[in-house]
């Protein structure tokens, strides 16, 4: 019903275009009055009202009749048409045709951007009212001091602080393996690498960073941590087949890619001048790049990794499929650990029940996620921001 | 006057220099090592992988006796039992109940669909006796892959005897792209992921890809300089970073509690996907569209063209390959999108393919993680081979975007 109501809409439009686009045509004779508007302007416009009155007719049939209702597509046919007749006659030599329908370009251009507002607004909300149910079953106080998190057992309870030293144990890892490789790579590649060694070295970091983050889960999960495990036993270790390292390992690999090309750029834009002081007064290119080029380039740095940590925390795959599930307050990297997004994916995998606590706790789990990375984005963004225009 | 140049020692110098090598080897080093991990990653799918495109098949010679397969209903047959008949009779001296068991495992439990849809398409073949190969179950084929440790002593002789007397053969295993999922390995597939992919990925583009690109000219061109356009360009360059599983969590309570559109959907999973991808490809166009020298839009206006007329008519066509490109690598990071799909409901066990926008689906990502976590060690093959396909997919698209940012990059 939905569909063949869209496409009647869409056919009824073009409809419009075309009844405005012959009258038009047939209005404009050779010795006539000189049009302000070409033909196909007329004809956009009469398709312009007929798209406001269908898009009004059908959204007006919907709310009063309901969706499934025969009302519908009749309604919005009637609309189309009548705004088709109400607008024909104004067709003509002088009507401004094209300015009317750039105007209504105009609004539908700001509307089609407005739409990442919507998205941020749709994700509060989402995530913020259902908190708020969530809040009105546990107490906030319980949520963000508590110990335990065991959301499935009986008494359930809803501590987060094990997921959050989780995820701090597997994101510090990350970075560990991550901010050394990334940050030494891209000074690498924007001081040292030829314009051909980059030219193959970008491909491979680019390749890095398109692998979909479930296939480095499998690698984790079914290489990596069998690997670590052998390798600690060897050494005498007792290591957990779901251990925070080898999630930690991996996750920082993924993250190399975001660092070096973050990096790469904020390097590239310092200015060559700063450089050419430096070798001036005799300095090598490492110490150039040391004591002049990173402390100048240090801000952006800083936010290419809070971009990086904001990355780790809501990354979700690589930990479902390598780190543990159940809730562990340890910093030992050798032990399995789970975080915040293992606790949602697994939450919310499954049966869902939109009155138990144990479902809502995932989205208090997400405000908590979301609030933290969009904290970081922020300033790592402006600071991005602020140091560009700086150099620029 | 005293000499006041400073003679450096030669001691020190090469202390430097040695630093600067030592410098430079770390800055390689991490390059390399970045690379050898690829490498390996790469590798490691590739040879986990590479066995799952090929199945074995033992040959058995059946005659199908008109008396209990009719031609005109050639869908009616019993055609497990006479496989299983036959191969029993091939075996005459497993006669004990569990040896009979035993061998009638090393078949797969799909062994007579191959029969019945042969017989299906000619059924000119009924009444006539005929050697077919029959699909060996996981663990026969992965004794013969040598990483199968499911066969014990009995079964193991079994199938060297069949294999000494040329009645294995081997091939490539079109049915893993031919069917749909199944709880036994030998018989999985990726047909209905990578169709649940297309339909998702089709919706995702749809809608972002307009959206994107109307958003990016707004911005680029229209927008005058406030604090509401200020407020939406913060927004999407915010959105591009919040983790999607977030993206999960707002399809989940919106799209699927508020506006009550079916679970498991391809349109659901399209929709979360659409707004995922949208500040990527808000984020290409603009850079693209910025790239166009304002001289081409000045000389339109300049001869009388409207604002909107020098923009769509001159700037859009000429940012249109860059847009492109930003559009195939966000299309190239739907298809790898796992975590939000997991929220709203397309990780159920679907066997059948999906037909439409609004049927229980799955997706290729979605389908490895799914395998990836059964135990049974010849689902982690599938997984591999699913795997090698998605990547191929993805470098596919990324050496399409690749040729044309080659292709038609202007330098103006």
């Amino acid at each position: 019903m939905i569909v063949w109501t869209f496409l009647l809409a869409a056919a009824m439009t073009g409809i419009a275009f075309y009844i405005g686009l012959a009258r038009a045509s047939a209005l404009r004779v050779p010795a006539g009055p000189q049009f302000h508007s070409l033909p196909a302007y007329q004809g956009l416009y009469l398709a312009s009202g007929a798209l406001t009155a269908l898009a009004a007719g059908w959204l007006l049939s919907v709310l009063i009749a309901g969706q499934a209702s025969v009302v519908v597509p009749v309604a919005t046919v009637l609309a189309g048409a009548a705004a088709i007749a109400a607008l024909y006659p104004r067709i003509g030599s002088s009507f401004r045709a094209r300015n009317v329908f750039e105007k209504f370009l105009l609004v539908v251009l700001f509307a089609c951007s407005a739409v990442a507002i919507l998205t941020t607004a749709g994700i509060v909300f989402s995530v913020l009212f259902e908190s708020i149910r969530f809040f009105a079953l546990v107490s906030p106080f319980e949520f963000l001091f508590g110990t335990q998190w065991s959301p499935t057992a009986d008494p359930p309870s809803f501590g987060i602080l094990p997921l959050l030293a989780g995820t701090f144990l597997i994101t510090l890892i990350a970075i560990l393996v991550a901010g050394p490789l990334g940050l030494l790579s891209a000074i690498y590649m924007a001081e040292y690498a030829s314009p051909r060694l980059r030219g193959v070295l970008k491909p491979v970091l680019e390749m890095l960073a398109g692998v979909p983050t479930v296939v480095l889960g499998f690698f984790a999960a079914l290489t990596v941590a069998p690997w670590i495990r052998d390798g600690g036993e060897a050494l005498g270790f007792s290591v957990a087949s779901e251990s925070a390292l080898a999630a930690g390992l991996v996750m920082g690999m993924m993250i190399v890619p975001l660092i070096s090309s973050l990096s790469d750029d904020i390097i590239n834009a310092v200015p060559q001048t700063l450089r050419d002081g430096s070798y001036a007064i005799g300095a090598t290119k490492s110490e150039t790049i040391k004591r002049v080029v990173l402390p100048a380039a240090l801000p952006g740095i800083a936010s290419a990794f809070m971009l990086a940590i904001s990355r780790a925390v809501g990354e979700t795959m690589i930990v479902v499929m390598a780190a543990g599930l159940a809730a562990n307050l340890s910093f030992n990297p050798l032990e399995a650990v789970t975080t915040i997004t293992v606790q949602i994916a697994t939450l919310l995998v499954g049966d869902q029940e939109f009155d138990s606590a144990k479902t809502l706790s995932a989205f208090a789990l997400g405000f908590v996620l979301f609030l933290f990375t969009l904290t970081l984005n922020f300033i790592a963004l402006r600071v991005v921001q602020r140091y560009r225009q700086q150099y620029d | 006057m005293t000499d006041t140049f400073v003679r450096s020692d030669p001691k020190l110098v090469a202390k430097r220099y040695r630093a600067e090598r030592r410098f430079r080897a770390y800055g390689l080093g991490a390059l390399a090592l970045t690379g050898v991990f690829l490498a390996f990653l790469l590798a490691d799918i590739v040879v986990k992988g590479w066995p799952a495109f090929v199945e074995h098949r033992a040959l058995l010679t059946v005659s199908l006796d008109a008396a209990s397969f009719n031609a005109a209903e050639p869908l009616k047959g019993d055609y497990e039992t006479l496989v299983r008949d036959k191969f029993r009779e091939r075996f005459p001296e497993a006669a004990s109940r569990a040896d009979r068991k035993k061998l009638l495992s090393l078949l797969s439990v799909g062994a007579a669909e191959d029969l019945r849809d042969m017989v299906m398409a000619d059924p000119s073949l009924i009444g006539r006796e005929l050697t077919v190969p029959v699909l060996l179950s996981a663990d026969a084929d992965l004794y013969f892959k040598g990483t199968g440790t499911g066969v014990d002593e009995k079964q193991t002789a079994w199938l060297e005897d069949l294999k000494s007397k040329g009645e294995i053969e081997s091939g490539i295993a079109w049915r893993f792209f031919a069917s749909g999922d199944s709880r036994e390995p030998e018989l999985a597939g990726i047909r209905g992921a990578l169709t649940g992919s297309l339909l998702t990925v089709f919706v995702a583009l749809a809608l972002s890809l307009p959206l994107g690109v109307a958003a990016a000219i707004y911005l680029e061109e229209f927008a005058p300089k406030n604090r509401f356009t200020d407020l939406i360009e913060v927004n999407i360059n915010n959105l591009a970073a919040v983790p999607s599983i977030i993206f999960g969590l707002l399809g989940l309570a919106v799209f699927l509690n508020f506006f009550g559109l079916p679970r498991s959907a391809a349109l659901a999973g399209g929709l979360v996907l659409a707004l995922l991808v949208l500040p990527t490809i808000i984020i290409a166009s603009r850079a693209a569209l910025s790239a166009v020298p304002p001289s081409i839009k000045e000389a339109a206006l300049g001869v009388g063209a409207s604002h909107q007329q020098a923009v769509f008519h001159h700037v859009l066509p000429l940012a249109l390959p860059g847009i492109l490109t930003g559009t195939i690598l966000g299309v190239a990071r739907a298809l790898g999108e796992t975590a939000p799909l997991l929220m709203i409901g397309m990780v159920a066990f679907i066997v059948d393919v999906p037909g439409g926008f609004t049927e229980a689906a799955t997706v290729l990502p979605v389908q490895i993680f799914l395998w990836a976590d059964l135990p049974e060690i010849a689902f982690q093959s599938k997984t591999a081979a699913a795997i090698i396909v998605l990547m191929v997919v993805l470098i596919l698209l990324n050496a399409v975007a690749i040729y044309l940012r080659k292709r038609f990059e202007r330098r103006w």
